[in-house]
């Protein structure tokens, strides 16, 4: 039964045109062939969500308001209307069109921005460091905050620093993203005037990516963002760590490495911590995902000049090749993660493997 | 006791729903857990005064003619400085009176999640009832598709939504529209827990025997689904139904605050915190602090209600 996903793997990839003669193919064995038939229904599916979420794009772009309209001023001959409905491709067929757009998303060209007048992908390429660098800071916050507060509150499961942060916790995840922005503005911008409460501060170039995190004031204003946005996830890592070490320091194992003498730390982190990460890797990966959907509002307390403040303005001025294009991606992203997560759960974990297959 | 006589041994005494109530372990539970009392009183005085708003706002905030604008940015509990008016929770820079508001702004917010969550139950109570009770490709196709939505943060679908849908609402209807457009997304956004929590019922219900005896006298599907099984598996529904409310105020709050929810012209809770903002380096602090707490306050006591509902309707932990 022995299955290893890491050498697997390429096999799919190098074998992807013979999938179905492998499927009935006499050398695989019987668990092989439902894996890879649950690999080969994963990936199928994927690439359904995104033709429909495209296609939505797509209804977007070419039922709301006229994209004539929108192009030509006012001065225009019934001709240069023809003549830019032949250039847009127009008058073709619906499944035509879709297709041609379908091939400008693939290759990032979403047409021109109606509020802004430059090209949708230049504008998003700009942006796109801001947010992924808020998203990668508060996800490093999330994760190592989160474990060391987990396995604290393991530990110390009834010790009042424990009863404490659990509490603060609650409350954490209660709260409303912005409100917590708006208090910790108000804490730390207004009444302390220790650090800045909007913009990215002095940014660098480095090539195409501009970052915040070589000058100071960068840094200060990456500070207020990243709690906030990194504090939901971290509470729920932190739970999560805290819950799955508790089921874990059970366990019978637990109890013989501390009756061989094992010291405290080498049980708590080499023994228990190790055998919770699995969970906590899955949901860190899913979450990652909603870090940048989460950006949105984080962005828009702290005016960061991010994907996520794009989008927001984009949907009050209806500016539909921004709205469009940010779906495209923000589904690419989110069906992308999802897959690799339940991919990984078969490289991870090796129980999960004849669960998963079977159940479906 | 004494006046039981043998006549009345057989049948037990006839009591009222509300004496029935009043009896129930549910009623002793709720009455033993301080959390819930407190929280259950606070929804519903803040649901009350939601809803009495007309009748309690000392000034109507949405009628031009009440308002002065000499009252603007009247600290709470102290005379104006120039019309010597004063306002219990201070005034806008309008000259509007936060209280009054905050008790128009909570009644959308609550309009706006009660219609929601009530939307997403009907919507998944049904296409539930119709997974678990048909199967076959029907129930294969729409629990893909929730499992598809699951992915997603229903914010961030909620807000997909608002975006498309303000994108094919003509202009001159987009305001009036906003806040059916915004019950429509949040709605939309959360269907998934109820259908799927009403399938898994409906699954076990199906195999039972009174569903059974029911197909045997005749009775058509639906009437089965809506009939039989339908009461059987609310019980769920009503708890996942309290902890939603509290989900969709703080969405809808989180899409007006981001300004892609209420328009200005009927502003919720949301709104009137994204009002609020734009006075916090002024100093005008209580444009922003009280429709925060209020808003605060109506999330964490629903929550709570929710929380509480759950654990005291779970048959495991009796």
């Amino acid at each position: 039964m022995k299955c290893d996903g890491a050498s697997f793997c390429p096999k799919i990839v190098d074998d992807a045109a013979n999938i179905c003669v492998l499927l009935d193919g006499p050398g695989l064995a019987p668990h092989k062939q439902r894996m890879l038939a649950y690999v080969i229904r994963r990936v199928a599916q994927s690439i359904l969500v995104l033709l429909v979420v495209g296609l939505v794009a797509f209804s977007m772009f070419r039922f709301v308001g006229d994209p004539i309209d929108n192009m030509l001023g006012q001065e225009r001959t019934q001709a240069d209307i023809d003549r830019l409905r032949t250039q847009l491709g127009l008058d073709r067929p619906f499944a035509v069109q879709y297709y041609k757009f379908l091939e400008g998303a693939v290759q990032g060209n979403f047409g021109v921005s109606y509020r802004q007048g430059r090209p949708v992908g230049k504008i998003i390429s700009e942006r796109a460091p801001a947010t992924l660098e808020l998203a990668a800071v508060s996800g490093f916050l999330a994760i190592s905050i989160g474990i060391a507060l987990g396995v604290f509150t393991a530990i110390r499961r009834d010790g009042w620093a424990s009863n404490v942060i659990m509490t603060l916790s609650l409350v954490g995840v209660s709260l409303p993203t912005f409100l917590i922005g708006i208090l910790l503005i108000y804490l730390f911008s207004v009444e302390l005037d220790m650090l800045p409460s909007f913009g990215r501060g002095e940014v660098t170039k480095l090539g195409w990516w501009t970052t915040g995190l070589l000058t100071s004031s960068g840094l200060k204003a990456l500070i207020l963002p990243s709690i906030t946005l990194g504090l939901y996830q971290m509470t729920l890592i932190m739970r999560l760590v805290r819950s799955e070490m508790l089921e874990v320091l059970r366990q019978d194992y637990i109890r013989f490495a501390r009756a061989r003498g094992l010291k405290d730390r080498v049980v708590n982190f080499r023994h228990a911590l190790k055998n919770t990460l699995v969970p906590v890797i899955t949901v860190t990966g899913l979450q990652l995902g909603s870090i940048i959907a989460f950006a949105i509002i984080t962005e828009t307390v702290f005016q960061w000049p991010g994907v996520g403040l794009l989008f927001i303005n984009a949907i009050q001025f209806v500016d539909i090749p921004v709205m469009a294009a940010y779906l495209m991606l923000i589904s690419v992203m989110f069906v992308g993660i999802n897959l690799v997560v339940d991919l990984l759960y078969f490289w991870v974990d090796p129980r999960l493997r004849a669960d998963r297959t079977g159940a479906h | 006791m004494a006046d039981i006589g043998a006549g009345q041994l057989a049948k037990p005494k006839e009591i009222g729903r509300w004496e029935r109530f009043r009896q129930s372990d549910f009623f002793w539970k709720f009455k033993r857990s301080p959390v819930a009392v407190a929280s259950f009183v606070v929804t519903v005085v803040l649901v009350l005064s939601a809803v009495l708003a007309p009748l309690i706002a000392p000034h109507n905030p949405f009628d031009p003619a009440t308002l002065n604008l000499m009252n603007g940015f009247t600290a709470p509990g102290e005379p104006n400085a120039f019309t010597g008016d004063e306002f219990f929770l201070g005034t806008d820079d309008q000259g509007r009176d936060v209280f009054s508001t905050i008790l128009y702004g909570m009644r959308i917010s609550l309009f706006v999640g009660f219609s929601a969550v009530l939307f997403a139950m009907i919507l998944g109570v049904a296409l539930g009832l119709i997974a678990g009770y048909i199967g076959g490709w029907t129930e294969t196709i729409i629990m893909r598709i929730a499992d598809i939505q699951l992915t997603f943060p229903s914010i961030l679908v909620a807000m997909l939504i608002f975006g498309v849908a303000k994108g094919f609402t003509p202009v001159e209807y987009r305001d009036q529209m906003a806040i059916w457009v915004l019950i429509i997304a949040i709605g939309l956004s959360d269907w998934v827990q109820f259908a799927r929590v009403v399938r898994g019922a409906t699954l076990v219900e199906r195999g039972k025997e009174y569903v059974q005896a029911a197909k045997l006298i005749g009775r058509t599907s639906p009437a089965i689904m809506v009939k039989h099984i339908l009461p059987n598996v609310l019980s769920p529904v009503l708890v996942i139904a309290t902890i939603s409310l509290a989900l969709a105020i703080i969405a809808e709050a989180t899409l007006s605050f981001l300004g892609v929810g209420a328009p200005p012209t009927q502003p919720s809770l949301g709104t009137l915190i994204r009002i609020g903002q734009g006075f916090l380096f002024s100093g005008e602090w209580w444009i922003l602090f009280f429709p925060s707490c209020t808003l605060l306050a109506l999330a964490l006591s629903v929550n709570l209600l929710g929380d509480w509902l759950r654990d005291a309707l779970n048959p495991r932990l009796k």
